[in-house]
């Protein structure tokens, strides 16, 4: 526990407590509202995440190693996720980025099925995304 | 309360309710009775066999159930003769099948007409048939109901038509299309007609006599039956124009190193094992469905569509897709996000689909990004309507 970002550990303390699946939407609805927002120019075709049926832009950027993202959608439940998902991953240099278990995380925060093939809701995209991204 | 007489026929809905999920996607694929998942273990159990090839008992009873298969499905379609369908792996490659069989008739310059409402599966196929031979693809363009525009398709379907290709019942909108006029339209204009069964078989029998379309393709899946099998019904005259399209065991007659002679339909469409075991399920699901009483289905299905749009429009900010008439029926509320529904809808145990369709074009026609869609099958009662509004309201109450 003591490898997680601290925004990670906040967020993990919160989704702890969220008993029902209410309770767990309110909390995903509240954090996409945290998001660091986008600029309009931001929202642009080159950032969009491609295999999403909601519209999701992700942006990626690097100060002295360490990975920073932005993201958006226009679903708020999609916004959660993808809060609750920079919350793990930003602040972290490449090697380390590539060593997350993102399917654990979501699985730890009783988000595990957000994240199951079937679903169509984008997270996979993005994880691809943010994939290219750091090759680089 | 309305109540199904049939859902003890199907075991998964019982297993399904214990795991507290209401299943309400019936157009993306049925459960199934378990006449066809006796039928299905019973062939495996009692001895697989290939069909059509070798001479011992356990083949001869494979074939026979085989063909017996096929003449449930010329009789469940009233097809003039069992040789008029051919079994595919699903509608969509029934429509694949048309598209490279019937390729030889069209040439640059020449016209396939769709409609604005038709599933990728018969978008595609046509689609890039248009691009292999230089042809056009007319698309002929909705009313305000969510059904083919007569006028426009007056307009639209000329000499250069060589073949119209749509849909019975949209799998958005929930509307019957107006099949006998523009099945007349192609007709007196020399086209041949291909009818998208994949959702209006399962609401209803349709006599294809009647109905008088050169081709009609349905998916086993959706009517009940066990998934890789589909059917591809042609007209005695216009399965004569198909020209042969996937090669292989059983489909010849003939062969040499150089050369070969083939089958006519079925068989000579048929290359390969077929899907035995699901061709003989589907035989039973049909046999099910025909031991029904067909008033009883047909005026459940409508009592229970009923609720389901009055529920829908007693709920403030909800706009139905068209003016759905059977089966299912797509919606999207104002101000809120579908991805965002479905989330919570899901999360409460609602199996309903959300997004496009399988049919992007349309909902671009529509103006919208995605929507959820509710479907019924003839095992859905009220209680499973109730517990869809019960769900709709406590996500709306959330999200606003």
């Amino acid at each position: 526990m003591n490898e997680l970002p601290t925004a990670a550990r906040e967020t993990l303390a919160a989704f702890a407590q969220a008993g029902s699946w209410e309770q767990r939407a309110r909390l995903l609805m509240q954090r996409g509202e945290r998001l660091a927002p986008l600029a309009d120019d931001e929202r642009s075709e080159a950032n969009r995440v491609a295999g999403c049926e909601s519209q999701v832009w992700l942006v990626g950027e690097r100060h002295e190693g360490c990975w920073q993202f932005r993201a958006t959608s226009d679903a708020r439940l999609l916004r959660g996720l993808l809060a609750v998902l920079l919350d793990r991953v930003n602040g972290l240099e490449a090697a380390q980025l590539a060593a997350v278990d993102v399917s654990d995380w979501f699985d730890r925060l009783g988000l595990g099925r957000q994240l199951s093939p079937s679903r169509s809701n984008g997270m996979n995209a993005v994880l691809a995304r943010m994939r290219e991204l750091t090759a680089g | 309360m309305l109540l199904s007489p049939w859902r003890a026929d199907f075991p998964a809905l019982s297993v399904l309710e214990s795991q507290g999920q209401v299943y309400l996607d019936s157009a993306a694929t049925a459960q199934k009775p378990q006449a066809m998942i006796d039928a299905l273990a019973g062939y495996y159990t009692c001895g697989a066999a290939n069909v059509h090839r070798a001479q011992h008992q356990p083949a001869e009873r494979a074939t026979r159930a085989f063909e017996d298969s096929r003449i449930k499905v010329a009789k469940w379609l009233n097809a003039s003769s069992p040789t008029e369908i051919v079994f595919t792996r699903g509608a969509t490659e029934a429509l694949n099948l048309l598209a490279y069989g019937l390729e030889h008739l069209i040439g640059a310059g020449d016209e396939i007409v769709i409609s604005a409402l038709d599933h990728h599966a018969n978008l595609l196929p046509w689609q890039q048939l248009a691009l292999r031979r230089g042809a056009k693809l007319v698309v002929l363009p909705l009313d305000t109901d969510g059904r083919i525009d007569l006028d426009a398709a007056q307009r639209l379907i000329g000499p250069r038509t060589r073949l119209l290709a749509v849909s019975q019942l949209s799998n958005v909108l929930g509307s019957w299309q107006p099949l006998q006029p523009l099945l007349n339209l192609a007709r007196r204009n020399g086209a041949l007609s291909v009818v998208d069964g994949a959702q209006g078989v399962v609401h209803g029998r349709h006599d294809l006599q009647t109905l008088a379309c050169d081709f009609y393709v349905l998916s086993a899946h959706k009517l009940y039956g066990p998934d890789g099998v589909g059917a591809l019904f042609g007209r005695g005259e216009a399965l004569l124009q198909l020209r042969h399209w996937q090669f292989g065991g059983e489909m010849v007659r003939v062969a040499d190193f150089e050369q070969a002679e083939f089958h006519a339909a079925p068989l000579g469409f048929e290359a390969g094992t077929p899907p035995i075991a699901g061709v003989i399920a589907l035989g039973a699901s049909l046999d099910y469905l025909a031991g029904l009483d067909a008033h009883a289905v047909q005026s459940h299905e409508q009592t229970l569509h009923d609720k389901l749009l009055d529920g829908l429009r007693a709920r403030r900010g909800v706009r139905l897709l068209g003016s759905p008439q059977v089966a299912l029926a797509s919606f999207v509320v104002e101000g809120v996000h579908h991805a965002d529904l479905s989330h919570l809808l899901v999360e409460q145990g609602i199996a309903v689909r959300s997004g496009n369709h399988c049919a992007m074009p349309l909902m671009k026609t529509l103006g919208l990004g995605g929507a959820i869609r509710v479907s019924l099958g003839l095992y859905n009662d009220e209680s499973d309507l109730q517990r869809l509004f019960t769900a709709l309201d406590a996500a709306l109450e959330l999200l606003r």
